[in-house]
């Protein structure tokens, strides 16, 4: 761990610079793909990337170059080619960050279990197979997979106030995915794959459930083909962690990044509902709404203790009781705005800059269990694992939709429903929020794949969230 | 004088050569970049930066098994040898724990590929002086991305491809002060900076429609009219496996029912992957030679996108496709439908620029969602009332390119993809607008 850390500090301190800051942010990042589809293993996929990006704050502006020549001339170059790049645009530049406060912190994280070793490929692949081989053999099962995804991240901060942040974390994503079909309809159920991610060692999958569940799986599959369309109309909605992560996902995270807020994704990633005046006075959703920016779950995807600017991460309320208190806004916007914000300054990777991100953000638990959340509807629908979402620019008017549906009425689980959508308007779904599960029905989640950015880029998120009961949603099914 | 990309690449080809042992067979695939990265909110620089990068993707086969390694190199021809001797080594390794991959395929026919352009692209001070000029009053925010991209190709068998282009890709908005926003693009190999002041001033002048008062409209069907933008995003879900080999054999594929002959689109609707005279790379990630491929002939299916491994496991034809099995240079044929008879053609509707965020709300009925963004207008009569308030549809494929398809346009845009994931993207698609009887809104 950290193998590059001496020569890293010899090297940075060696640069030479008349910018008033510089920092030299250095990513190492490894990665392995394994996957059994249709009982075949597919070829395994290995990477392995290292790179740095310099940035520079020249009379307030700051330019970033990013390189993977990691030897002293490259680094320099590239420190030389930021300066000028920041002289360059001055009389262009948006930000004046001459006051903006450096950190010098020197801290180091370590994902939980780091070192702990994993099972060979050779296993991890019979793990894999063995699952793929127990799906039963069935006409109308055209498609499974069962895969697994190992990436290890080593960065380390420098920069010329003094500050050294190193992390080392691990991340496993487990999955498993049935699609049966019937020749006019398919239906796909899922488990893990790419909201089950977590970091640790190989404790995760057995947490994920992944071991002996292929036959559930493609079990539950094969009911959805047989099972009626989702009911149409106003029903209450119990919504169970695998879709609630995406649902704060889409309509509290990203209308929350306070870069959104402040116009800089307006061309891509879109802008905001709400707006800077709204923290500390809008009321977000009923008063059993508890949304925190939570860093320290150790397992969950997003737990660091520095962010990729430097900012210290620490637990913090964005909604409280329903009232919005804060946005989700790293240094740099907090410094624009003047509102207080968290350590969400993140970047993919040496190749991109960082940015306002969603880290881990979690729904506070409530105090039903599941069954006293079921016996509170008496009409409605349980949804679970998302396949389909979509929002628009300002996250307000969104449509979702989840792999598996089941009726409740009176208080009872009914059937199975196929293809379970559901719309609503973020600025009035959380008011409907009318039940919290409790600490038993909260899982730990979490996605690779948030996208956002100019340029743009992938990064990792966690969602840890309750069941939770929405009265008086519009569903809908499908066509078929 | 440092070596250029090509030398770097053949450099590492020449060692690899050297140190393969008998019995093994290779595909080293190549991709570089040299980036700027400016984007730009208020008319002014957010963030500026550039990026350098090059990687190469190693596969390794030996007895009917195959992995592969991906790594960054670092501009260090010894280091740069070190690491692809450590990624061959940690494939060495890693072959025998696998069971024999029954669908490894090769194309071992020793293709040749070569092109290289290195137009000149602006300087960035040209390039910031022109947009204060010409847009230092506006609420201008976007990315200007530009410098020369690098794909290569090589394996054990002799084929070799490479494709080097220097590009540029603005991309854009204005925004109202009423939160309102008109988007637009400027990009390709050459730079014409009166083409783009060009495309600045048209978006400044529909800004002038948006500052009129917002139309919020109720849920229903609508008649309406989709520019090549918005039809790009209907075009993007459809790559998402809709005419992949893979996906229509395992029930994953949004076409599946036009596949199997249950349902067809209008006649107005061909589609083909057109990659001759594209800016894609003329071999695919796998290591073929790309083909044309029809996909889609008058509403019928015709072909579909076939892999080398999903050849093997479906019995198939291989044709030159991505792994994924996506178009990267898709396209779609033109109708009737003359420019400056859109608006009077549409009467009273919809006039939709752009959408945004679709999924598939039924995948097998192909039915998607997705949102209105970026001047949307109403329109009766032929003329433009003012722009609408975001709205969401939710409608399938066979009715907004089947029955209720009346016309395409005669002129298609080249719609060269904006997308910097990882990488700059040399995807590209080439469409018409359509004028649909109805596209249902729901929220």
């Amino acid at each position: 761990m950290f193998d590059s850390s001496a020569l890293l500090r010899q090297r940075f301190a060696a640069l030479r610079s008349t910018a008033e800051l510089f920092s030299l942010r250095h990513v190492k990042q490894s990665h392995q793909a394994l996957s059994v589809r249709r009982n075949v293993a597919e070829p395994p996929f290995f990477s392995q990337d290292e790179g740095a990006m310099l940035t520079v704050r020249v009379n307030g502006v700051e330019a970033y170059a990013a390189t993977a020549d990691l030897s002293q001339h490259g680094l320099q170059q590239a420190l030389e080619r930021a300066e000028a790049l920041a002289r360059q645009i001055a009389g262009h530049s948006l930000l004046d960050l001459r006051e903006q406060p450096v950190t010098s912190a020197r801290h180091d994280h370590v994902s939980p279990h780091f070192d702990q070793p994993l099972p060979s490929l050779a296993d991890c692949l019979g793990l894999l197979a063995a699952e793929s081989a127990s799906v039963p053999k069935d006409s109308r099962l055209v498609d499974w997979q069962a895969g697994l995804g190992m990436s290890v991240v080593e960065q380390t901060y420098l920069n010329s106030a003094g500050a050294e942040l190193r992390h080392a974390q691990r991340f496993l994503f487990p999955g498993l995915s049935v699609t049966a079909s019937d020749g006019q309809d398919s239906q796909s159920r899922s488990l893990g794959r790419d909201n089950f991610g977590q970091q640790g060692g190989f404790e995760i999958v057995e947490r994920c459930g992944l071991i002996s569940a292929a036959s559930r799986v493609a079990d539950e599959a094969l009911q959805l083909l047989l099972a009626p369309n989702t009911p149409s109309g106003p029903h209450d909605l119990l919504l169970m962690p695998d879709q609630m992560m995406l649902q704060i996902h889409e309509s509290i995270g990203h209308p929350l990044e306070m870069d959104r807020i402040l116009g800089d994704e307006r061309n891509y990633a879109g802008t905001s509902f709400v707006k800077a005046s709204d923290f500390g006075h809008l009321q977000y959703g009923s008063a059993l709404l508890n949304v925190t920016f939570d860093p320290t779950i150790g397992e969950e995807l997003a737990s660091y203790s520095y962010d990729d600017d430097g900012t210290q991460a620490s637990k913090q309320f964005l909604i409280r009781d329903g009232l919005l208190l804060r946005p989700l806004g790293g240094a740099l916007s907090q410094f624009r705005s003047g509102l207080d914000g968290v350590a969400n300054s993140r970047a993919c990777g040496w190749n991109r800059a960082p940015i306002d991100r969603m880290a881990n953000l979690n729904i506070e638990p409530g105090d039903r269990s599941l069954a006293q959340l079921v016996k509170g509807i008496e009409h409605g629908i349980l949804m679970r694992t998302n396949r389909s979402w979509s929002i628009d620019d300002a996250r307000n008017k969104f449509q979702f939709g989840c792999e598996w549906g089941q009726l409740i009425e009176n208080g009872e689980l009914k059937g199975v429903v196929k293809n379970p959508n559901y719309r609503g308007i973020s600025a009035q779904f959380w008011r409907n929020l009318s039940a919290v599960g409790d600490r038993s029905t909260f899982q730990v989640l979490g996605t690779p794949n948030c996208g956002k950015g100019e340029p743009n880029q992938v990064v990792r998120v966690g969602h840890a969230s309750p069941a939770c009961v929405f009265r008086q949603i519009d569903v809908f099914g499908g066509d078929a | 004088m440092s070596a250029t990309p090509q030398q770097r690449f053949e450099t590492l080809l020449g060692a690899l050569r050297d140190t393969l042992q008998v019995g093994e067979q290779f595909t080293l695939g190549y991709s570089a970049e040299q980036s700027q990265f400016i984007r730009f909110n208020h008319a002014l620089v957010r963030q500026a930066g550039e990026v350098s990068q090059a990687s190469v993707q190693l596969r390794l086969m030996r007895d009917g098994r195959q992995a592969e390694q991906q790594i960054t190199l670092g501009d260090d021809a010894v280091l740069d040898r070190t690491r692809l001797a450590d990624a061959l080594s940690q494939l060495r390794q890693t072959l025998p724990l696998l069971p024999v991959d029954p669908y490894l395929r090769l194309d071992d026919t020793p293709w040749h590929s070569h092109s290289q352009q290195d137009h000149p692209l602006p300087e960035l001070d040209e390039v910031l002086a022109l947009i204060e000029r010409e847009a230092g009053d506006l609420d201008l925010v976007g990315i200007y991305a530009a410098g020369p991209i690098c794909r290569g190709f090589a394996n054990s068998f002799g084929a070799f491809g490479w494709h080097q282009a220097n590009s540029f890709n603005m991309d854009w908005s204005l925004f109202h002060s009423n939160g309102q926003a008109v988007k637009a693009n400027y990009a390709g190999q050459v730079w014409h900076a009166d083409d783009f002041t060009a495309r600045l001033r048209q978006a400044r002048e529909q800004l002038a429609f948006l500052g009129r008062p917002a139309i919020t409209l109720k849920p229903g069907s609508y008649r309406a009219y989709l520019a090549p933008a918005a039809m790009d995003e209907i075009a993007g879900m459809l790559c998402w496996g809709g005419f992949s080999a893979q996906a229509l054999a395992t029930g994953n594929s949004a076409l599946q029912r036009l596949y199997n002959g249950d349902a067809r689109l209008s006649p107005l609707v061909s589609f083909d992957e057109q990659v001759s005279g594209s800016l894609s790379p003329a071999f695919s990630d796998e290591g073929s030679p790309r083909l044309d491929v029809p996909l889609i002939t008058q509403g019928q299916a015709v072909q579909r996108l076939i892999s080398a491994r999903s050849a093997a496991e479906f019995a198939l034809q291989a044709n030159g496709a991505d792994s994924y099995e996506s178009p990267c240079a898709l396209s779609l044929a033109p109708g009737n439908l003359a420019s400056e008879a859109i608006l009077e053609r549409l009467g009273t509707g919809l006039y939709i620029s752009n959408l945004w965020y679709l999924n598939y709300s039924d995948l097998p009925a192909a039915r998607m969602t997705g949102l209105t963004r970026f001047a949307t207008f109403w329109v009766e009569n032929g003329e433009i009332q003012g722009p609408v308030s975001t709205m969401r549809f939710d409608d399938s494929l066979y009715s907004l390119l089947g029955n209720q398809l009346e016309d395409l346009t005669r002129e298609r845009e080249m719609i060269l993809s904006t997308s910097t994931y990882g990488q700059r993207s040399t995807g590209s698609s080439h469409l018409p607008g359509a004028l649909v009887k109805g596209l249902t809104l729901t929220l």
